[in-house]
């Protein structure tokens, strides 16, 4: 992201050091990850120390310092989903993608998360790939819902 | 202006408004053990350490006294069985993170802790934030902040601007109640700014 349109978040939140968390949560919707250079710029625009910025950005799992693929592959490993098969669908995505969990593709396709609870248990396991919600999953299922992503 | 009476240990202590249970303690004379309070720094209750009883409005609670406003009749004691064996507690806490830290050995015998009660790991930061609050606080040179959290928090050096600001402060080192501080500014430096280097440009 270049420094204009960091520069136009900013001010579309006013320019508030207040306003942080949603400027450093419009750059990663935009790019999926902070980059150095953008929290850096962030920082001197805000006027908020690269100390404080880089402990907020580690510190919530919603932002990542490091570049993600373009499709962001989320399985739930909540207890409904675990007692459902969570595991085999993991073991799965691990298998057809080549990565585990935190880790992203060489082609930049595919980034992989597990989390704690979608909050569809009834749907479980579930896989939610850049927001859509792909349910009652078997292994097979799973590799035919990765190959419609390009 | 010493408005607010209360009582520590039994005596009777002034205090003035906005003053801490602590600061008012350590007026009288009386002395609550610390690790991450610094005069200079805003509180922070991060140890716990100086946990004290306080009494008021009918109950009685256990509150950290380096953050805890005074306030009038307030009953203190900052010794109990129940507070030495919650500080005993912390203590062998601490000490699974630094066994070697003079600073938590020499509280670690008055309070009978035991440094092998729980099983070392040896991350040796304590989370004290000493260094990185002193760095923001007093210096304003943020070079050092926390990253990450709960189990996985850990101060990390900016190497931007401690390349250029830390070799002639380095006045966080002695505040470190463990050698944590210092190993990974060694490691930063030698990492991202070795020294040859530095006074080669
Ligand atoms: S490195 Fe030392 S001074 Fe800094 S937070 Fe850890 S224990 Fe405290
Ligand atoms: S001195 Fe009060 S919590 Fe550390």
């Amino acid at each position: 992201m270049n420094d204009d349109r960091i520069d136009q978040i900013i001010e579309s939140h006013q320019s508030e050091a207040s306003s942080l968390i949603q400027v450093l949560l419009d750059i990663q919707s935009e790019d999926r990850w902070l980059s150095k250079e953008a929290l850096s710029r962030v920082s001197e625009k805000l006027d908020v120390p690269l100390r404080r910025i880089q402990h907020i950005a580690t510190f919530y799992k919603a932002f990542s310092l490091s570049p993600k693929g373009r499709h962001e592959v989320h399985i739930c490993m909540g207890t409904a989903c675990h007692v459902r098969g969570a595991g085999r669908v993991l073991e799965k995505v691990e298998a057809v993608t080549g990565i585990g969990p935190g880790e992203t593709d060489l082609d930049m396709k595919f980034s992989l998360e597990t989390v704690n609870c979608l909050g569809c248990c009834a749907l479980g396991p579930v896989m939610e790939i850049d927001g859509t919600t792909h349910g009652r999953l078997s292994a097979a299922d799973t590799t035919d819902v990765l190959q419609t992503y390009e | 202006m010493k408005s607010i009476r209360m009582q520590i240990d039994g005596k009777e202590v002034q205090a003035a408004k906005g003053m801490t249970v602590l600061e008012a303690a350590r007026s009288a004379g009386i002395s609550i053990p610390t690790l991450c309070h610094h005069e200079q720094l805003a509180p922070f209750g991060g140890c716990r350490l100086c946990i004290v009883e306080v009494e008021a409005h009918g109950g009685k609670n256990i509150v950290a006294s380096c953050v805890f406003q005074a306030e009038d009749d307030l009953i203190i004691n900052t010794r109990s069985d129940k507070i030495d064996r919650i500080r005993k507690s912390i203590l062998e806490l601490l000490l699974a993170h630094a066994p070697e830290s003079p600073r938590l050995q020499e509280l670690a015998k008055d309070y009978g802790a035991d440094k092998d009660k729980f099983p070392q790991e040896a991350s040796f930061c304590v989370h004290c934030g000493l260094c990185v609050r002193y760095c923001a606080e007093v210096k304003q040179l943020n070079a050092v902040g926390f990253i990450d959290r709960g189990i996985r928090k850990e101060i990390a050096f900016l190497p931007e601007i401690a390349s250029k600001e830390c070799n002639d402060c380095k006045e966080c080192f002695p505040l470190c109640p463990t050698s944590y501080l210092q190993a990974a500014f060694v490691l930063v430096e030698s990492l991202a700014f070795p020294r040859d280097q530095a006074t080669q440009a």
